[in-house]
């Protein structure tokens, strides 16, 4: 971790968070919550697994786009979705 | 090297250079320093908020290692070197073009070489419980740390094959997790013949030995993850016996398999991997099937940090024209050698074919259970009839697995490549008419 760490200030799941600076949206849900990014087709919860871009199964809504939670970090203003980007 | 250009000219939607470069990791950073001499323009695209590739990641968790920071300051000497970072390859436009996109740009980049530093994936292999949120890659995990994923007090188990299982621990460990157990597929013998031939290569039996754990235990695989809405526990085979271990994390990998899925968009010859997968196939210059593209780095095979620079560069050289001082590369072959040392000793046992039950999901894209892939011919029945592959994730994950399980060829790559806006997609040219 750096020591002087910059906060970022972003809304996951409609609620007002902060994170360090450099952290993915991926750990950024664990940060702040039971880090579930998505719902499979067949409605069982699922949570990153590559962290690296491959899987796809960390695909969250990241102001109304569908983004990668891993490979996108935290940005000031971010309106992050998680849970129904199937 | 300039990282700050601004996005190109999203009227025109275009721009060019004469070196293009696909991956910001030790291969493509080394490719670019080799060639930067020369003048001409180069891009180097990584499709990762930051370049490092997956070896030198960092982010909230991690601090840029220091090859990382050099190759970086050595390039700042270079103005035309520019880096796109966040930005993933869609389609090709014919031979010497690409579509790509970032979170908030669509353009396609012209090229009159290609050098492709696409890296290499996991693999990720199916067993009982393997779905459940707390199930990681280890690579994965490790990954996830580094960008800032917090595991301080949780208990994780690791498992798999290979030395990214000790990083991967060596990772957890210092962010502060309790690493229960680290499991090696691999016998006893094999990982002590593999320890014992490290003398050759002392950087590395340094690097052994400095993240030696005591919770390493060979001949021990994952059985199942266990859990309700997470995971709760996990079963091992330890030798003989079956032991249960609860635990908040489980990250398991198995090994690399090339991502060679944009090469062979391109055309680009591919050879069989020692792990059974394919990789790219390439000469003593790196050069591909395909005279103006070359490919350096894991995805010719996996091989590590040190092979994956040594090719770069090799790649670098060959692409200016510098084919004389490229072959004066002496450090790849000593670096092969280490990588087919690991390959020999970490050969997967066949008893990993058979974890998934029935009704184990095979396909996480579109929860396609083991038993129905199974009862298919090859591929392209399990496609066609059970949707194994058509998902989000394109058969990267279940295609891979699905070659060691059934020994099946990989899914042919079609575009896009990756999940794209329909803007982008718009862009493509008349060549890209079987884009959805």
């Amino acid at each position: 971790m750096n020591s002087a760490q910059t906060m970022v200030h972003l809304r996951l799941n409609g609620q007002s968070s902060k994170v360090p600076a450099g952290t993915s949206i991926a750990a950024a849900l664990y940060l702040c919550g039971d880090g579930i990014t998505r719902q499979s087709v067949s409605g069982q919860a699922r949570a990153p697994v590559c962290g690296m871009g491959v899987c796809q199964e960390c695909r969250v809504l990241v102001d109304g786009y569908s983004q990668l939670a891993c490979q996108t970090l935290c940005a000031p203003g971010m309106v992050v979705q998680s849970g129904d980007a199937s | 090297m300039n990282a700050t250009v601004p996005a190109p000219n999203t009227f025109a939607n275009q721009d060019a250079c004469a070196i293009l470069i696909v991956g910001a990791g030790p291969a493509g950073l080394s490719a670019a320093l080799a060639a930067a001499p020369s003048g001409r323009s180069i891009v180097v695209l990584d499709d990762n908020p930051a370049p490092g590739g997956q070896v030198w990641r960092n982010g909230a968790g991690a601090a840029p290692p220091s090859p990382l920071r050099q190759l970086q300051e050595a390039l700042t000497r270079y103005p035309h070197v520019r880096l796109r970072c966040g930005t993933r390859v869609v389609a090709t436009q014919g031979s010497h073009a690409l579509l790509l996109e970032s979170a908030d740009s669509a353009w396609v980049q012209g090229f009159e070489q290609l050098i492709l530093c696409n890296g290499a994936r996991e693999l990720l292999l199916p067993f009982p419980g393997w779905t459940l949120p707390g199930v990681t890659g280890a690579g994965g995990l490790q990954a996830l740390i580094k960008s800032g994923l917090p595991v301080r007090g949780q208990r994780i188990v690791i498992a798999g094959s290979g030395p990214l299982l000790l990083a991967a621990a060596a990772s957890a460990s210092q962010a502060g997790a309790h690493v229960l157990r680290v499991a090696e597929q691999s016998s006893w013998g094999q990982v002590a013949a593999f320890g014992a031939g490290l003398l050759r290569w002392p950087s590395k039996l340094i690097q052994a030995a400095t993240l030696a754990h005591p919770a390493y235990r060979c001949d021990s695989y994952v059985l199942a993850a266990q859990g309700e809405a997470s995971l709760q526990a996990v079963q091992l085979r330890q030798g003989a016996q079956t032991v249960q271990l609860d635990c908040d994390r489980l990250a398991a990998g198995f090994g690399l398999v090339p991502n060679v899925e944009l090469g062979r968009l391109l055309g680009c010859a591919t050879r069989r991997s020692a792990q059974g997968g394919v990789a790219l196939q390439v000469d003593a210059e790196q050069t591909t099937s395909v005279p103006h593209i070359f490919a350096a780095g894991e995805c010719t095979g996996a091989g590590g940090a040190e092979l994956s620079m040594a090719e770069g560069q090799i790649a670098g050289l060959a692409a200016m024209g510098q084919q004389a001082k490229a072959a004066h590369v002496h450090a790849r072959g000593r670096w092969q050698d280490f990588a087919n040392r690991v390959d020999k000793h970490f050969a997967l046992r066949p008893e990993l074919s058979s974890l998934a039950q029935s009704d184990t999901l095979l396909c996480r894209c579109e929860d396609v259970a083991y038993g129905s892939v199974a009862a298919c011919k090859n591929w392209n029945d399990a496609k066609l009839h059970q949707r194994c592959g058509m998902g989000a994730c394109q058969g990267r994950i279940c295609g891979a697995a699905a070659q060691v399980l059934f020994g099946w060829d990989a899914p042919a790559p079609r575009p896009p490549l990756s999940p794209a806006r329909v803007s982008t997609l718009s862009l493509a040219g008349e060549e890209s008419e079987a884009l959805p």
